[in-house]
């Protein structure tokens, strides 16, 4: 049978990270993919040494637009870890809830996204109102419904005003039966086990080669998570249970990203009712030289920072690494051997901060037939259409 | 294992290796190694003693390069950082991809950025900077100097 090339990519509307995938198909079977990246380097490192310490807060909250408090935690902890200080209780109860809060809205825009793309705009409907919801949430407590601004070196920028605290509580209440709705929704869906379990398995041996962090690795069954293996802040002193599934496929990943959103809600409102009172901010001065790390569990993994400081109010080097940047390349093991109307659900798993999927192009050498990307998600629509005739479901 | 078994084991069996070992604090260790025996230690932290690989630093310091590849032992809630200084005039190391495939990535974004090769990488090519970035231009080295006489780029204040 003759190799088909199916280039992906780069760029689409909805995405923060362009990347271009290239597989190479054979029929419907994908046997090889090459992925590119960089289409959105815009030099935050280098950018970052140009700053200093405070600036480069805001630079680096930049880097994603989901998870933006990720990298600024990261890197806070990393500047503390040069002198070492610790944050005061307040200051980490605050910091807390907006990196839960954040990865709940993260985890509910991916759940939205994968309900899209398998035919289930319901779940998609669904999935966002609730997320606005959370984002409501974060704009009463930070003022922004993304990019916060509340992280700085040796504390936060604001503190919470304890007449909006009933309100946010009650709105994260208002979205928990819906979510128990979804959940049960999604687990008992027959159409849903037949479109995603046993596809794109990501075993544990590939898991740890690959150095695959966060959800992706936690389906696999690699049992870590920043929070419980090196608790920062004060997620040592909070109830919650690490999430680990053992299947590796779309469908582990799925369900593990709707019981960690559980977990997050129970963090953020542990957290509100046990909010400590006290100063927010160290007031640190000047940076000594050094270096130092730092790890926090960002919603799609581990987010690493490295700071080197000469003394000067400047960093010397920083280096970020995002979690997405150890995720990607799993697609090596995941993705081939599998259809390409599956592979808008494989690629989509990792939550790889949602690329490519619309302007997936398909050209046939010989047909030149050309799909785009709405056809790829139309081709995957299909699908879940065919089984769920052929199993008798309306 | 525990954290001073881990320790230990690193240091009795590359003991000819090691040049500094440096303890900054009970969750982060910086070893400073010989780049020859680069490959042998990390593949003992990653296949023996069970650590992730995190990723790996480039830093110019002006006088020598440096990379740290950082290993995260989960159990043991601790980051060994293992050093290695390069010497401006030969900007080589062996590639870990041999050990693992984590190390793919990173070090094809080292090698681009501050311009150090790593002998028996399978793919060293341009991961992040595009097609037509001239050889030789590496933005991360703090001679860089701007090449592109057309290019409006803002310098920061």
């Amino acid at each position: 049978m003759s190799k088909t090339i199916v280039p992906i990519g780069p760029f689409h509307p909805l995405q923060e990270e362009p990347e271009f995938f290239t597989l190479t198909v054979e029929g419907e079977r994908v046997v090889a993919v090459q992925a590119a990246v960089g289409y959105n380097h815009r030099g935050v490192e280098k950018l970052s040494e140009m700053k200093t310490f405070d600036q480069s807060t805001f630079v680096i909250e930049r880097i994603c637009g989901i998870c933006s408090t990720s990298h600024p935690f990261a890197y806070t902890e990393a500047v503390e870890d040069i002198f070492p200080v610790e944050v005061t209780e307040r200051a980490k109860y605050i910091r807390m809830i907006i990196a839960e809060g954040e990865r709940i809205h993260s985890h509910l825009l991916w759940l939205g996204l994968a309900g899209h793309f398998l035919g289930y705009n319901t779940v998609f409907m669904w999935a966002w109102k609730l997320r606005e919801e959370i984002l409501d949430v974060m704009e009463i407590l930070s003022g922004n419904r993304n990019n916060y601004a509340m992280f700085k070196p040796g504390g936060v920028r604001r503190d919470f005003h304890a007449e909006e605290l009933p309100l946010v509580l009650k709105k994260i209440d208002s979205i928990v039966p819906t979510l128990e709705m979804l959940k049960k929704a999604v687990t008992d869906d027959p159409v849903l086990h037949a479109r995603t379990k046993g596809v794109g398995v990501l075993s544990y041996e590939e898991a740890i080669d690959f150095c695959a962090l966060g959800p992706t690795a936690r389906a696999s069954g690699v049992a870590h998570d920043v929070r419980k293996d090196s608790p920062y802040a004060a997620y040592g002193s909070v109830p919650w249970d690490m999430i680990v599934l053992k299947n590796g496929d779309v469908f582990d990943k799925l369900v593990l990203r709707i019981l960690e959103t559980f977990e997050s809600i129970k963090i953020v409102k542990y957290c509100l009712e046990h909010l400590p009172e006290g100063p927010i901010d160290l007031g640190l001065k000047d940076v000594p030289a050094g270096e130092g790390i730092g790890r926090i569990e960002a919603p799609r993994g581990e987010s690493f920072h490295y700071v080197l400081s000469d003394g000067t109010n400047r960093p010397a080097r920083h280096k970020v690494r995002a979690p997405t940047f150890m995720n990607l390349p799993t697609y090596k093991a995941t993705i081939v051997g599998e259809t390409i109307s599956d592979a808008t659900i494989i690629l989509a798993a990792i939550d790889p901060c949602y690329c490519c999927t619309d302007r997936m192009a398909v050209l046939d050498v010989k047909g030149r037939k050309m799909y785009d990307g709405e056809d790829l998600v139309r081709l995957s629509q299909e699908k879940t259409e065919k089984i769920r005739n052929k199993m008798g479901i309306k | 294992m525990t954290r001073q078994e881990v320790l230990n084991s690193i240091r009795e069996r590359f003991k000819g290796d090691i040049r500094n070992f440096l303890e900054r604090s009970p969750k982060k260790i910086y070893i400073e190694i010989d780049p020859n025996a680069l490959v042998p230690v990390a593949r003992h932290i990653f296949k023996d003693l069970g650590a992730r690989f995190n990723t790996a630093s480039g830093v110019d310091t002006r006088q020598h390069f440096e990379i740290l590849y950082h290993f995260t032992f989960e159990e043991l809630d601790m980051v060994v950082s293992l050093r290695v200084i390069l010497p401006r005039d030969r900007l080589e190391i062996a590639s870990l991809t041999s050990v693992f495939e984590g190390a793919n990535w990173i070090e094809r974004e080292i090698n681009e950025m501050l311009g150090i090769r790593f002998i028996g990488h399978p793919e060293l090519r341009h991961l992040l900077l595009p097609d037509d970035w001239p050889d030789g231009v590496y933005p991360l080295r703090r001679d860089y100097k701007e090449w592109d006489p057309n290019a409006v780029r803002d310098r920061g204040v």
